[in-house]
């Protein structure tokens, strides 16, 4: 398959600190924080709002009072307003979709720059009516009179008031997040050891380059707290001084008795935003931008969702790999996104194995994990995971960590619920 | 000329007011002789059976009378019947059997809106641009033809006087709300529903209005006699006690409408034209007239010569200092001249208490219905912050409000230029250090200026800006174009210590202090100034601005100028025991939560004073204004201001000086430089020499010149 001619480039990406929700971010909708994600790229790149021609943001959730998110994000008032934007929701793997889409765009010619991101906030999720409760009030809403309406909530239980929350959960199976990855745990045997050690070297890392300012260098400080005069600069979920000790003394949260999946070793609901800016080569060069990488390409993959629900990277990776007609060993920096470390190191072991090569159909394993150059600042346990956020938040820190270490190829791993994959190659030059 | 065109809609005679080579529709003689003579027409043409009145200009429909027109008639009998005139001509259109309806988009006002009471029926738009007012008492004058009788009448006294007595004016929804209009539409269907309207009481005749104000309120006050002598009561204290009876077109208005509700319409529109001619040739209306040419003119002056130079535009601004000053310039900045603003300082927590500052201002446009909440949440959007200089690279213009401290300044003005383009001017917003100080370690010399802004910034309307000798002409217009756009009244001054406001001001707050020292209690001071005309006393003043900011200001001004402007020891003293004035809740004054609770009796202790009234009013009156005018004339002769209108309007903007005075300069040439100079003496002898005469006012004196031409 042949690379399209018109290469895109990743300008630079900007996102709003994580914050563990219901913390400091619990009055802010996903719209502000992506709003001011984008405002924040904006003004530091400089860019000329006319200039760009579409936004595209992922989102999970979505508020029901702005479901379009994008919407909100290009009415920013750097932007003209006829910019047409558009959210997409391909679930944990929504950042990077919305950054895949732009890449078809630029290359199919139909837009020049484009703006990507994603937010989620679950400190601001839809609380709703029972379904009984929701039909009542349809009901009264269409009655002609008060005796009519008080009639109609005459018929009201008190079980009907108890308000459904959406749960981390799969729709199809009803199986949460942490009961899967809890079964992957069990089904490829990856011990409670191996994830501790997996989610204190994400801390370590996270830590390392939050005090080095690799990560500051990211993020747009945001105004939060009750009066919206506090800065929140840096995220709130890193624990520099967590040890393999604290980790292990964690009860699993899925399965008390014989589990491993814990708190510690999975990534939290987090409230926050991310974008980037997404150019063809020309107009970046027009422009005088020098981008941090390029998009060489990207795959999606699914699996039976009742299966092992998340192992789509393990095919969505290689596919990856053959469009950037490339091999992992060319991989000088990889990101793998950490929904838990089960997770994680069950991808890792499937890419590795010779008996995953042949269920794929290929003559040799995907390729080896090599953790030295992988998740280098830290992964999702420790900086935290708004779900639509974290495409470009990864995005961003390895085009800009590919700069710093002059790394030729990339690649970026997200699975996601439903049983989905997501992987995109990234080339320096 | 022709003024007007009439097109006849199958009997519907659709007039459009399109005064030629004006951007807006005034009224004038020639309009007004135009107008009677179509309207008797259109009165006698048989196949007219409605009239529609509409506006050719947009967004602007009749913005009043020419006062360029009426400033030319001098006589109490001329202006009296001018106002007689406008009456008449509005008796036609009332009188008129076809019925005529207004059709109104844009600003209807003064003249404009009278005539559009005149009418049978009013349509306004509800579109931003349209608002309905009568604003003549803030040119000292009253409606004169007619709006004092027919408001009233439409609308209850209560409400009526609201608008006349504060000069106000009402969007278009509000007016319909009011009952002014008898509907508001979208613009887009105005045309249409004004033939309907016309159509409609051509059949049906013209409705009859409910009594305003509906409810109990209009049943136990506007409509009934003694209800209505209390809303007289209640306007008057409330006239007297916001004007402090110094103007008195407010007071004349007052008359003219109770003459009309209660003595009858012949009566009202008698008074209505007396009182109009009486306040026209009267002093107040004529300064305020001055004073509405002198900022009209003002506004079209780039600080230099026309043609030198034109302004850039200014999309982003950055601000460096999140302090109060800082963020009043960030959020001014936002919501007046929608630019995206940038604020830089050291720490993010001061970042944050400024940019929740920039955003109360914006909160309270909201507040105050200036904005909606759409808007607000997009012109919040404008503002942002940072710890670098990451965002200035394409800045066009870099405003910094840190301490006051030469070194301080000179490094941040070093730091902007090498974070920002060539292109990008710096201002620096400074009191007292002379910005071609600041300037002299500059690259780029040509694009430093100094951008004085007062305290706070969203609510003081006036703004020095100064050049250095090696600013640029492009600099300076760009910076007074900016200036405006954030709504403020600017005027370019030379740079010297002080510039013009603090300058002028500072021998005023001194001699204040001196009073004090000498013993006269502090609201005997105050009192003697708000009487004068000021909005505060100097000592109150003091307090606002903080006893620290006047004490450093009062020192440069020391050193600057020598022995004259020698600070009272009253400030310093006052600071050591750590009242800096309303800010720390104690200053001269007693303050609880920011409010003024009177005067704080301890200080005269703390001072070793007797409060005592040694001197006479009229005495503590001529040695605060006298200090002042003495220096203002000094300053303009060193030619601190460019011209004595810029003088005059920076006092009165600035300060507060009173309008209905004309400014210090204004003043001067009031009183007489020969009194001016003979008073200055005398206090000389008395009070000691900083009252001597400045000596170039001594000259001016001698050859008997004045400020202005006669």
């Amino acid at each position: 398959m042949g690379l399209p001619s018109r290469r895109v480039a990743l300008v630079a990406g900007v996102r709003t600190p994580f914050a563990r929700s219901g913390t400091v971010f619990r009055d802010l909708t996903a719209a502000q924080l992506a709003r001011r994600a984008a405002q924040e790229l904006l003004i530091r790149t400089g860019i000329d709002g006319r200039q760009i021609d579409e936004v595209v943001f992922g989102q999970v959730i979505p508020s029901v009072l702005a479901p379009n998110l994008a919407r909100e994000v290009s009415l920013l008032p750097q932007l003209p307003r006829d910019i047409p934007a558009f959210s997409v929701n391909r679930a944990c793997a929504s950042g990077g979709q919305a950054i895949s889409y732009a890449y078809d765009q630029i290359t199919l010619g139909h837009a020049d720059i484009v703006l990507a991101g994603g937010a989620e906030s679950l400190s601001d999720i839809p609380i709703l009516h029972s379904k009984r409760m929701s039909r009542l009030l349809v009901d009264a809403s269409k009655a002609k009179s008060v005796g009519q309406r008080l009639g109609i909530f005459a018929k009201a239980r008190f079980k009907d008031l108890v308000p459904v929350s959406p749960a981390i959960a799969e729709p199809s199976t009803g199986e949460s997040m942490g009961q899967s990855a809890e079964k992957m745990a069990k089904e490829n045997g990856i011990g409670r050891e191996a994830q501790d050690r997996l989610a204190l070297l994400s801390h370590q890392r996270a830590a390392a380059a939050q005090t080095d300012g690799r990560l500051g260098l990211e993020i747009a400080p945001m105004p939060a707290g009750p009066k919206s005069d506090e800065m929140v600069v840096t995220d709130n979920l890193i624990r520099p001084d967590t040890t393999f000790e604290v980790l292990s003394a964690l009860k699993p949260v899925f399965d008390r008795k014989y589990g491993s999946v814990t708190a510690g070793n999975s990534s939290p609901l987090t409230d926050g935003a991310s974008a980037v800016l997404l150019m063809a080569e020309d107009n970046a060069r027009a422009l005088g931008y020098e981008p941090l990488a390029y998009i060489r390409s990207y795959a999606v993959a699914a699996v039976d969702p009742g299966w092992q629900l998340l192992m789509g990277p393990v095919f969505a990776v290689p596919l990856a790999l053959d469009r950037a007609g490339i091999t992992w060993k060319d991989l000088g920096l990889v990101e793998i996104h950490e929904a838990f470390a089960a997770q994680v190191l069950s991808n890792a072991q499937a890419w590795g194995s010779k008996e995953w090569a042949e269920r794929l159909g290929r003559p040799e394993p995907v390729g080896e994990v090599d953790w030295t150059k992988t998740n280098v600042m830290g992964g999702s346990i420790a900086i935290g995971h708004p779900f639509g956020a974290t495409g470009a938040r990864i995005a961003t820190s390895l085009a800009n960590e590919m700069k710093r270490r002059d790394v030729q190829f990339g690649l970026i791993s997200i699975c996601a619920q439903g049983g989905m994959g997501f992987a995109m190659v990234l080339e320096r030059r | 000329m022709t003024a007007f065109t009439t097109e006849n809609e199958s009997g519907i005679a659709v007039v459009t007011f399109d005064l030629e080579g004006e951007p807006v529709n005034k009224l004038t003689t020639a309009v007004r002789d135009e107008f009677t003579a179509l309207l008797a027409r259109l009165r006698a043409d048989a196949s007219v059976r409605a009239i529609i009145f509409q506006s050719g200009k947009p967004d602007n429909f009749i913005a009043g009378a020419d006062i360029e027109e009426f400033t030319q008639l001098t006589t109490q009998a001329e202006l009296e019947s001018l106002s007689r005139a406008g009456q008449e001509m509005l008796f036609a259109v009332a009188d008129s059997p076809k019925p005529i309806v207004a059709a109104i988009h844009g600003a209807c006002l003064g003249g404009g809106l009278e005539l559009a009471l005149a009418c049978q029926y009013r349509i306004c738009t509800d579109h931003p641009k349209t608002s309905l007012g009568l604003p003549e008492v803030q040119l000292g004058l009253i409606p004169g033809a007619g709006g004092c009788q027919r408001l009233p009448k439409l609308i209850g006294a209560s409400a009526a006087l609201d608008i006349i007595l504060a000069g106000k004016s009402v969007p278009g929804v509000k007016a319909y709300k009011l009952g002014i209009v008898d509907e508001c539409v979208p613009p887009s269907i105005l045309a249409r529903t004004a033939i309907a309207a016309a159509e409609r009481l051509v059949a049906k005749g013209v409705p009859q209005r409910p009594a305003r104000p509906l409810g109990l309120k209009g049943a136990l006050l506007d409509r009934n006699p003694l209800g209505r002598r209390l809303i007289y009561r209640t306007a008057r204290a409330t006239v007297l006690k916001k004007t402090g009876g110094h103007y008195p077109a407010p007071l004349a208005a007052l008359e003219a409408v109770e003459a009309g509700l209660e003595r009858g319409g012949r009566e009202g529109y008698a008074v209505e034209h007396r009182k109009f001619g009486e306040l026209a040739v009267g002093d107040v209306s004529r300064k305020l007239v001055q004073l509405f040419f002198a900022t009209n003119a003002l506004k079209k002056d780039d600080g230099v010569p026309p043609g030198t130079a034109s302004a850039h535009p200014v999309r982003r601004l950055g601000v460096i200092g999140s302090g109060f000053m800082g963020a009043g310039i960030a959020g001014t900045a936002v919501s007046a001249a929608e630019v995206e603003v940038r604020l830089r300082d050291t720490e993010w927590p001061r970042i944050g208490k400024g940019l929740r500052a920039a955003m109360s201002i914006l909160e309270g446009q909201l507040v105050r219905r200036k904005i909606t909440r759409y808007q607000l949440e997009r012109l919040s959007a404008l503002l942002s912050g940072t710890t670098d200089y990451s965002g200035f690279e394409r800045i066009d213009l870099v405003i910094e409000a840190v301490f006051e401290d030469l070194a301080i300044k000179r490094a941040v003005l070093r730091e902007v230029e090498g974070a920002t383009s060539p292109e990008t001017i710096f201002a620096t917003n400074t009191s007292t250090i002379p910005i071609s100080q600041i300037a002299e370690p500059a690259m780029r010399p040509e694009k430093v200026i100094g951008m004085h802004f007062f305290s706070p910034v969203e609510k003081m309307p006036l703004l020095e800006i100064i050049p250095t000798a090696r600013t640029s002409a492009e600099t300076i217009v760009t910076a007074v174009h900016f200036g405006r756009k954030m709504g403020k009244t600017v005027i370019v001054v030379r740079d010297f210590p002080g510039f013009w406001v603090n300058r002028i001001l500072t021998p005023y707050l001194n001699e204040a202090g001196r009073l004090f020292a000498e013993g006269t209690p502090i609201e005997v001071i105050d009192r003697v100034m708000t009487r004068f005309g000021f909005p505060v006393g100097p000592i109150a003043l003091i307090d606002e601005v903080g006893l620290d900011v006047a004490s450093k200001a009062g020192k440069v001004m020391h050193e600057a100028f020598g022995e004259r402007l020698l600070p009272s020891d009253v400030i310093a003293k006052m600071l050591a025991d750590g009242r800096t004035g309303r800010k720390s809740g104690k200053g001269f004054y007693h303050y609880l939560d920011g409010h003024k609770t009177g005067v704080d009796e301890r200080v005269y202790d703390l001072l070793g004073i007797r409060p005592q009234d040694t001197h006479s009013p009229e005495t503590i009156e001529q040695r605060l204004v006298y200090s002042m005018l003495n220096e203002a004339a000094m300053a303009a002769m060193e030619g601190v201001i460019r011209t004595p209108r810029d003088g005059d309007i920076g006092a009165i903007f600035g300060i507060g000086f009173p309008p209905f005075r004309g400014g210090p300069l204004r003043m001067i040439d009031d009183v007489g430089a020969t009194k001016v100079v003979s008073l200055l003496r005398e206090l000389a002898t008395q009070f000691g020499d900083r009252f001597a005469p400045a000596p170039r006012l001594v000259e001016k004196a001698e050859r008997n010149e004045r400020f202005y031409p006669r």
